[in-house]
C-alpha cells in the first residue's frame, strides 16, 4: 500500500528531481505527506525514505527536529499566538490568555471537535503588527479580543481563505521542461559554467 | 469569501530616504511580473550580461553591499572567497527569517518577489553559482505563494532557466521550505537543513560556506535583502550606491521598529548616518514613545544584541560606532521599551525564546539557555532569590567567558564594553540567551533586586561523602 497518492507520487519525483542529490528533497515532502494528511504519518515517513534513499530513522530524525511538522493529529486549524518580546510588550499574553478561555484549551491544546490546535509560537517576522497570530502560518495583524473570537467564527463555518493545516502554499513551483537546465550530481562536475568559462557571457 | 481575509502584508512606511528596494511597495499589484517590467524590472540583469562576470562582481565589491542579515559582511568580499577552479557552485538565499524584532525580508518575498529573483540572477552570472535555491521560511505560506508564481512566470518569460535572455547563461532558481526552526538561519545550519538533515550549524573552520558548503562545494549563503539590492546596483551603478549613506556602511537598509512607539512599522533608511534618535523620534518616522512616555531601553539589532538606553539615541546605524557602544546592528530589528516595561519579565520574552531554539548540539547553549529560562522565570514570577542573580550570570559565562559586551551608563559611571563575545558554542544562539539577561541585569539591576525583595535564600545543606 503505498502512502503517497498517484498525483502526489509524480510531484514527489518532479521535486526529487530539482536537487542535485535527492535527500535535499526530505523537507519539501515531508511537506506534501503532511499536506496530504494533515499530520506526518509513520508510513509517509517509511516512502519517504525509499523515495530519497535513506533509512526511515533518518526521516524521523529530520523530521522530529522541525517544529511545523506534527507526527499525531492536530486541528484542522493550528493557531499560533506569537509570545516573543514584540508581541508581548505589546498584549500577547493577554491575547493568549483570551484565546485559552475561548477555545476551552490550554496552549498545545486541541479542542474536542478536532477544529482547532492552540499553541504558542516564537517570532512570526511581523513584529511592527503586534500582536500578531498565525492560522495555519497566514498572518492575522494587530489581533484584538474581538478579532479573535469573529476569527473563531468564521473558521468553525470555514468562511475564510485559509485552506486546512498541511497545506502550506497554494501556487506550487513548476519548471517546465524546455527551460529546466537540470541537475547534475556535484562530483560529476568538473569545469566552470560556460558563461563563466567564454568571459564576455553572450 | 466574506469572512476574516489573508491580509495583504502591512507595516512599511514610506519616509524621505531614496527608495532602494522598497521602491515597488506602495503598488497593489507590486508582485507581479507585469508591474516589474513596467517599472524596470530586470533592467539590471540586461545590463550585467551585457558585462563580463568578473566586470559585475567588481561593481558589487565596489558598492560595498554590506550584508544585510546580521553579520554586515560585505556581500561583494564574500563573493571572493570561493576557491578557485572547484566547481560547480551554489547560491543559497537565506530567507528563514526569525530574528525577534526582525520584519523586513518577508515583506521583500510577499511584496517584490522578482526584485528578489533578478538580485539571485545577477550574483550567480557574476560568481559562476551553477544553481540557486531559495530557501523560504516554513511559516511564511503567502511569501512561498508569491515567491512561486513570480518564478514561474519569470521561467515562462526567459529571465530564469536555460540560455536566460538567449545568452549563454543558465541557471535553474529552485524554490525551497523550511520547517520551523529559528536556528537555520544560521548559514550553515540553512546549509544542512537544505541537505535534508536536521538544521544544526556546522563546526568552525571553515568560517564561510564559500569554501565548503552545499555538498561540500563552495557555496554563497546570501540574504534576501541583500540580494534585492543587486538589481537596483546594476541598473544605476556603484557609484549611485556609494552616495547614499557613509563610506563604510552605503546605501539604505530595511529597519523594523516594534514595541512602545507611536508609528512602529517597516522603514527604509539612509545607512550609515540615520541615528536611533531620527528613527524613533522623527516625525516622519516613529514620531517618539507612545503616550509621550519615557524610553526606557530598546534592543538596536534584533533579540540577540545588548539592549541600548536613551544615552545611545544619537548613534548612527553604523558598526564603527554601535560596536565600540556594547552592541550591533544585526538585522536592523529595533524593538523598544518605554517606562511602563517590567525588564525581567521583558528579557524573559527573548530568553525563553532562545532557550526553545537551541538546536542541542552544543552542551552549553542546550543545558544552560534552559537553566537561564527556569532561573530568571522564577525571578520574574516573585519566587527567586538574590542568589539567582548572581546564578544567572555565573551560567552566562559558562556560554560566554569574560567581559559581556554592554552600552555605557555615565549616572552610574559604567563604561561601555565593545561587542563582540566570546562564546563557548558553534553558534551565536547560546550567547543570545544570555544577551537579553546580562542586559536587564546591568541597566536595571534594581528592578530585579525589588522581585526577589524578602525571598529567603534555599538552605544549603552539607553532605559528607567518603572517599
Amino acid at each position: 500500500m503505498k502512502f503517497f497518492t498517484e498525483e502526489n507520487s509524480e510531484l514527489a519525483k518532479e521535486i526529487i528531481g530539482r536537487y542535485p542529490k535527492p535527500r535535499s528533497a526530505m523537507i519539501p515532502l515531508l511537506h506534501l505527506a503532511q499536506e496530504q494528511e494533515g499530520w506526518v504519518t509513520d508510513e509517509a515517513m517509511t516512502e519517504i525514505a525509499e523515495l530519497v534513499g535513506t533509512t526511515s530513522a533518518e526521516v524521523l530524525g529530520t523530521c522530529s527536529f522541525y517544529e511545523m511538522f506534527k507526527r499525531k493529529p492536530v486541528g484542522k486549524y493550528v493557531i499560533n499566538i506569537c509570545t516573543t518580546m514584540s508581541c508581548a510588550l505589546m498584549g500577547a499574553g493577554d491575547l493568549m490568555k483570551h484565546a485559552e478561555s475561548r477555545l476551552g484549551v490550554k496552549s498545545g491544546g486541541s479542542t474536542a471537535d478536532g477544529l482547532f490546535t492552540l499553541e504558542g509560537a516564537e517570532c512570526q517576522a511581523a513584529c511592527t503588527e503586534a500582536p500578531c497570530l498565525q492560522v495555519n502560518y497566514r498572518h492575522q495583524y494587530r489581533v484584538t479580543p474581538e478579532q479573535f473570537d469573529q476569527l473563531v467564527e468564521d473558521l468553525a463555518v470555514a468562511d475564510t481563505d485559509i485552506p486546512e493545516h498541511g497545506v502550506l502554499s497554494q501556487i506550487r513551483q513548476h519548471i517546465p521542461e524546455d527551460k529546466f537546465v537540470g541537475t547534475t550530481p556535484p562530483e560529476d562536475v568538473v569545469s566552470a559554467p560556460v558563461w563563466l568559462s567564454e568571459a564576455g557571457g553572450q | 469569501m466574506a469572512g476574516t481575509p489573508i491580509p495583504h502584508a502591512p507595516g512599511f512606511i514610506a519616509n524621505t530616504t531614496p527608495r532602494i528596494v522598497t521602491s515597488r511597495f506602495d503598488y497593489e499589484d507590486s508582485y507581479t511580473l507585469t508591474r516589474y517590467e513596467a517599472t524596470g524590472g530586470y533592467q539590471g540583469l540586461k545590463k550585467a550580461l551585457q558585462q563580463t562576470p568578473e566586470e559585475v562582481h567588481n561593481e558589487v565589491r565596489d558598492a560595498t553591499l554590506l550584508g544585510r542579515g546580521g553579520a554586515g559582511f560585505p556581500a561583494g568580499v564574500k563573493w571572493g572567497f570561493c576557491p578557485p577552479e572547484v566547481w560547480p557552485r551554489y547560491l543559497v538565499v537565506n530567507g528563514d527569517e526569525s530574528e525577534p524584532g526582525t520584519y523586513k525580508d518577508r515583506l521583500l518575498m510577499e511584496l517584490d518577489p522578482h526584485q528578489l529573483i533578478e538580485g539571485c540572477l545577477i550574483a550567480c552570472y557574476a560568481v559562476g553559482l551553477s544553481q540557486c535555491f531559495l530557501y523560504i521560511r516554513g511559516e511564511m505560506a503567502v511569501a512561498q505563494e508569491r515567491v512561486a508564481q513570480a518564478l514561474n512566470d519569470a521561467y515562462a518569460a526567459g529571465y530564469v532557466g536555460k540560455n536566460i535572455q538567449d545568452s549563454q547563461f543558465s541557471v535553474d532558481i529552485v524554490l525551497h521550505w523550511g520547517a520551523g526552526a529559528y536556528v537555520v538561519g544560521e548559514e550553515t545550519a540553512l546549509i544542512e537543513s537544505l541537505e535534508g538533515n536536521r538544521g544544526m550549524p556546522r563546526l568552525k573552520p571553515p568560517y564561510f560556506p564559500a569554501s565548503i558548503g552545499l555538498y561540500g562545494q563552495p557555496t554563497i549563503v546570501n540574504n534576501v535583502e541583500t540580494l534585492s539590492n543587486l538589481p537596483w546596483i546594476l541598473e544605476h551603478g556603484a557609484q549611485a550606491f556609494t552616495a547614499i549613506g557613509t563610506e563604510t556602511s552605503p546605501g539604505t537598509r530595511m529597519v523594523a521598529v516594534s514595541g512602545h512607539v507611536k508609528r512602529p512599522g517597516v522603514y527604509e533608511i539612509i545607512n550609515g548616518t540615520t541615528t536611533f534618535r531620527d528613527l524613533l523620534y522623527g516625525t516622519d518616522m516613529c514620531g517618539g514613545i507612545r503616550n509621550d512616555n519615557q524610553l526606557k531601553a530598546f534592543v538596536p539589532g534584533g533579540g540577540s544584541a545588548p539592549w541600548f538606553t536613551p544615552e545611545q539615541l544619537d548613534l548612527p546605524f553604523e558598526a564603527s560606532h554601535v560596536g565600540p557602544q556594547g552592541s550591533m546592528l544585526g538585522s536592523g530589528a529595533i524593538m523598544v521599551m518605554d517606562e511602563t516595561t517590567d525588564i525581567p519579565a521583558a528579557a524573559l520574552t527573548l530568553t525563553k525564546f532562545y532557550a526553545h531554539e537551541s538546536c542541542g548540539k552544543c552542551v552549553p547553549c542546550r543545558e544552560g539557555g534552559t537553566w537561564l529560562e527556569q532561573i530568571l522565570r522564577r525571578v520574574v514570577e516573585g519566587r527567586g532569590t538574590t542568589r539567582d542573580l548572581d546564578l544567572l550570570i555565573e551560567v552566562g559565562e559558562t556560554i560566554c567567558p569574560g567581559d559581556f559586551p554592554h552600552a555605557a551608563i555615565s549616572s552610574k559611571g559604567i563604561e561601555a564594553v565593545p561587542f563582540p563575545y566570546r562564546m563557548t558554542t558553534i553558534c551565536f544562539v547560546g550567547p543570545s540567551a544570555f544577551a537579553p539577561i546580562h542586559s536587564a541585569l546591568t541597566l536595571f539591576r534594581e528592578e530585579f533586586e525589588a522581585k526577589v525583595a524578602g525571598n529567603d535564600e534555599p538552605t544549603m545543606i552539607e553532605v559528607a561523602v567518603d572517599v
